[in-house]
């Protein structure tokens, strides 16, 4: 039997149209930004002793949350270099000897309007940094940085999966996924709750 | 334990100074505006000079009323921008999800509301000094005065840091209180009956704006002047009971807005 040639271009134009949505435009859509150099966040539990993640992203006495640490934190121990990596060695001639800071990219960095609390999220609400950052804190070395073209936003906002089937925990974080997590406790903080 | 904010602004003890509106813009980043006017600028906090039309002056700080119950900005908003916090009973305006009609503006009693006319500038350099806990507003939206809710949530960071659920009533003081010099402007939970505004409200001298209206304001004022207080009900030309029309310290009818 035959095949009508609309149906095959038919055929081809889904196909091309699929592809292109699923496969092309996620990939064309984030501009892959390498971070100023490779951090292993295992090494540094694994020989620094320093196990829990508030050692280095610490909570403040007034419930301030410091982010990613200073480069004086840092030069705490590697004031000149301790081994031989040149992600090291990046990091104490460029930063720490210059005394400037390492501009990283944050991966969670939210808009200018969002307030999170990580003060009550961890104290309050008994919750782990895994829960939406995942396992960051094993890995070996920091991911790429994936910023969106159009909006300028991180893809860890959005999230990896695309197809959100079989999410990693903590992948995205957007308001709606900020909401089904306060749905599912039935916490309601209103609008400026979360806004400011 | 839930919370009613409000304030209690002692009418006799203000100065006019303005100490408070200049607190309120730093506070909370309002741009400078060089063509804006007195009906198109932004001041979410706003004093205005009152007078009998004889020696007695006043001048009157102007919040947003936060009012309850009967909230007209609340009701008529049709993108819900803004909300009553019933854990705190602050009247929360969210610019970011303004649609810019201005409808709550026509339904303030108060005035109390302000429309961003023109993107934010500020002066070379002073982008700098910028409060980072509170989100710029765009050309396009409404915004007023929210209680100072960047203090709120810092307040409630440093509670939460300590375990606790319930802020210190010292942690969470707006701009305009933390600034008056004559301490006119007093602040705090009037559920909680003894607090210093609760007793100010219960007081003989102390009034709302437009009680009659029903919109249940959380800012008190309170005047040992009875001109002062009869301010607070003046009625449009043909109703009913209106008191002798005061006129504003420049000579002309009083404006609000």
């Amino acid at each position: 039997m035959k095949m009508p040639r609309t149906s095959i271009f038919f055929g081809f134009g889904v196909l091309t149209a699929l592809a292109a949505g699923w496969l092309v435009f996620p990939r064309a859509l984030y501009e892959r930004r390498e971070q100023p150099f490779r951090f292993p966040h295992k090494t540094h539990a694994e020989k620094s002793g320093t196990s829990a993640c508030n050692d280095c992203h610490t909570l403040g006495k007034d419930g301030e949350f410091a982010g990613i640490p200073k480069t004086k934190d840092c030069a705490t121990c590697h004031a000149d270099r301790m081994g031989s990596s040149p992600a090291e060695a990046l990091l104490v001639d460029n930063y720490v000897k210059r005394g400037r800071e390492t501009p990283w990219l944050v991966y969670s960095r939210q808009p200018a309007n969002v307030r999170f609390s990580h003060a009550i999220h961890t104290r309050l609400a008994g919750m782990t940094c895994r829960d939406c950052h995942g396992a960051e804190g094993e890995s070996d070395a920091v991911p790429v940085y994936e910023q969106n073209r159009i909006s300028g936003y991180s893809r860890d906002i959005w999230g990896h999966s695309i197809s959100r089937l079989r999410r990693a925990p903590g992948d995205g974080m957007k308001m709606s996924d900020c909401e089904n997590c306060h749905r599912r406790h039935g916490v309601d903080a209103g609008c400026l709750g979360c806004h400011e | 334990m839930k919370a009613r904010y409000g304030m209690a602004i002692d009418l006799d003890r203000c100065t006019g100074c303005g100490a408070c509106m200049v607190a309120c813009a730093s506070e909370n980043n309002v741009p400078r505006l060089p063509k804006a006017t007195e009906r198109t600028g932004i001041t979410p906090m706003l004093v205005h000079p009152v007078s009998d039309g004889k020696t007695g002056v006043a001048f009157i700080p102007m919040p947003c009323m936060q009012c309850e119950d009967e909230t007209p900005c609340v009701k008529v908003c049709p993108q819900q921008a803004v909300e009553l916090d019933r854990a705190t009973g602050i009247v929360m305006q969210m610019p970011q999800r303004c649609l810019g009609c201005r409808y709550c503006m026509t339904a303030c009693p108060y005035h109390s509301r302000y429309f961003n006319w023109w993107d934010p500038a500020w002066p070379a350099g002073m982008e700098r000094t910028l409060n980072p806990g509170v989100a710029v507003r765009m050309r396009g939206v409404v915004e007023k005065c929210n209680m100072c809710h960047a203090r709120l949530h810092a307040a409630e960071d440093k509670a939460a840091e300590a375990g606790k659920r319930q802020i210190e009533a010292a942690d969470y003081v707006p701009a305009c209180v933390e600034s008056c010099p004559t301490g006119a402007i007093r602040f705090g939970d009037l559920n909680d009956g003894a607090s210093e505004v609760a007793k100010a409200s219960r007081t003989p001298e102390a009034f709302r704006l437009l009680a009659r209206l029903g919109t249940e304001p959380k800012i008190y004022y309170t005047s040992k002047r009875a001109w002062v207080r009869a301010l607070a009900e003046r009625h449009p030309a043909g109703e009913p009971s209106q008191p002798a029309a005061p006129v504003a310290a420049g000579g002309g009818e009083v404006k609000h807005g």
